[in-house]
């Protein structure tokens, strides 16, 4: 009788694991993405309408808020920034209780893991399919911004591939976040409320943040969503320096840079102890 | 070293001050069904994982199928399987996409893993809910898509780590056929369980662990030979009745008193009840049954209680 046996024994190149993972990722969204269209694309409607439609009918483009916005119907301002919001709101999302499961509930990060796939797949993989699903999500936003008149150039496309990088530069923070809670307790409600919430309202998003007091604006540099937007909003408008979009593009590569290896080396030690 | 697909050599493995595995020999040869029985905390399932490629070794010398897992984690990942104490898999998608998802991590084309599935949902006779989503399994039914999931890849080794804790006797005995059928097609296999039928039934080889070292090691025929009797005659007195002890342990090799009952290891089981009987010894009721591991791990591991 034959006693040994050959295992197939093959092993996915780094970059094909990673592919692997996101593959794994499309296979649950085929069949959950209804659950998941509500934070996806009914959010983002909810801030278009509320911001860019209602509250921006109360903005004329004169005096004062159009030495805000450049003398662009608010809308058509708000637009770029309105995909960083989203973007980023998706990666928090995204990368806090989904992450967690993985990791602790439903442990199937382990199993990925058992297998030649090795941790720094499984955190790539993550935030590239995040990427992918801003990306797809974000495509469809700039459809319905453009219904209601919000779209003024192609530099949009350029402005949602940075909602992208800002989306991702969030999403490796968070997961490197989320890597180190042991037991969720009240660290996600404290990241949403103390984190999100402020980040969201005081990243230029809505207003420059040059209206705040001065004492106050160097805080808005902290925020991956302000670099975001700055860039995005260039990118769509046109008008920004050089100089600053390269700071702002500079400083998000670093940000998805580092976060991406905290997150790494934090799911080695949890998931290899 | 010779054709073992394991080898280990005083494997260490700590967790901040606390030491699970405390320098563990061990040899596993290809095509066996190799057994670590022992307590809860006696060091099974780090050493399982340490041979899994998933967690490293805090010291000592540890190959498998002939690689370091410090340097070559991936490829030996790819040609072993594993069955984790406790099941991870994906519960929001279906038997079927388990089965191929899990099969595409280990380089796998799409079509062989389509296959490959197909195969697996019969093995492990899940095929009429192979659209199903995993959440709705029954636990039995979970722990078999494990088992098949873990065969996805063809494996030449396959790390068990408490298979049937929770199945049914029915499902334990279904496990227990196909592990079998896997031994005949090569698969060498390495088992954790505290379950001493289990280890009984399947192991070709087997070593007790507790706290963290080897405790004894051999066949289970070779165990029961060392560390018990050929048979044990277990008595049962009324509740409240004081067990003649002295009487017992004159007579008997040894002697176990539990909690409801003494446990009496002689050669001859049928003889020592006659002699009882001479002697005035009239227990509620005796029961002669040949000696078995549990007598030996017992014996091994002390009296505390073994969950």
């Amino acid at each position: 009788m034959e006693l040994t046996r050959a295992a197939t024994g093959r092993t996915a190149g780094p970059l094909g694991g990673v592919l692997l993972v996101v593959e794994h990722h499309w296979t649950w969204y085929r069949r959950n993405w209804r659950a998941t269209a509500v934070s996806s694309i009914l959010q983002p409607l909810l801030f278009l309408l509320a911001f860019g439609v209602g509250f921006g009918t109360l903005i004329d483009g004169t005096g004062r808020a159009a030495q805000a916005t450049g003398g662009l119907d608010y809308l058509v301002w708000l637009a770029p920034a309105l995909l960083c919001v989203s973007a980023v709101q998706t990666a928090v999302f995204d990368s806090t209780y989904p992450v967690l499961s993985g990791l602790k509930w439903q442990r199937h990060y382990l199993a990925m893991t058992a297998t030649p796939i090795g941790p720094g797949q499984v955190v790539v993989g993550h935030l590239v399919w995040m990427m992918i699903k801003i990306g797809g999500c974000g495509a469809v936003y700039v459809a319905v911004i453009a219904v209601f008149g919000g779209v003024r150039s192609p530099g949009i496309v350029l402005a949602l591939l940075i909602a992208m990088l800002a989306g991702a530069a969030v999403g490796a923070l968070v997961t490197a976040f989320t890597a180190g809670v042991e037991d969720e307790g009240s660290a996600f409600t404290v990241l949403f409320r103390l984190v999100l919430i402020p980040m969201t309202l005081f990243s230029g998003t809505f207003f420059p943040v040059d209206r705040l007091p001065v004492a106050i604006q160097p805080v808005t540099w902290v925020s991956p969503l302000w670099h975001g937007t700055e860039l995005a909003r260039a990118a769509a408008l046109g008008g920004g320096a050089v100089l600053p979009a390269v700071g702002h593009a500079a400083v998000l590569l670093a940000l998805v840079a580092a976060g991406s290896a905290l997150a790494v080396g934090r799911f080695r030690r949890r998931l290899y102890r | 070293m010779g054709d073992g697909l394991v080898q280990a050599r005083g494997l260490r493995k700590s967790f901040g001050g606390f030491e699970a595995v405390r320098g563990l020999d061990v040899d596993v040869e290809a095509g066996q069904i190799f057994g670590f029985l022992g307590p809860n905390g006696a060091g099974k399932s780090s050493t399982m994982r340490m041979i899994a490629c998933v967690s490293p070794r805090s010291a000592g010398f540890l190959q498998v199928l002939g690689m370091d897992p410090d340097v070559d984690g991936p490829r030996i990942r790819a040609r072993i399987g594993v069955v984790p104490q406790l099941d991870n898999l994906d519960t929001e998608l279906t038997v079927r996409e388990n089965l191929e998802i899990y099969g595409r991590y280990f380089g796998l084309s799409r079509a062989h893993v389509r296959r490959k599935a197909v195969e697996l949902m019969g093995f492990a006779q899940l095929g009429d809910r192979a659209d199903a989503a995993v959440e709705s399994l029954s636990g039995g039914m979970k722990r078999r898509l494990t088992i098949a999931r873990s065969l996805v890849n063809d494996p030449e080794l396959l790390l068990l780590d408490e298979p049937t804790t929770g199945l049914d006797p029915q499902a334990r005995h279904l496990l227990w056929d196909r592990l079998y059928r896997l031994k005949g097609e090569g698969v060498t296999q390495i088992v954790t369980t505290h379950y001493m039928d289990e280890a009984e039934q399947l192991c070709d080889r087997l070593v007790v662990m507790d706290g963290g070292v080897i405790v004894a090691e051999g066949s289970p025929a070779e165990l029961i030979a060392s560390y018990s009797t050929r048979e044990v005659l277990e008595l049962r007195f009324a509740p409240g009745t004081a067990a003649p002890i002295d009487v017992v342990e004159r007579l008997a090799d040894r002697v176990e008193v539990l909690p409801d009952r003494l446990l009496l290891y002689t050669g001859d089981g049928e003889h020592l009840q006659a002699e009882l009987a001479h002697r005035g010894v009239k227990p509620l009721s005796a029961l002669v049954r040949r000696s078995s591991l549990e007598d030996v791990f017992l014996r091994l591991t002390g009296r505390s209680l073994v969950e």
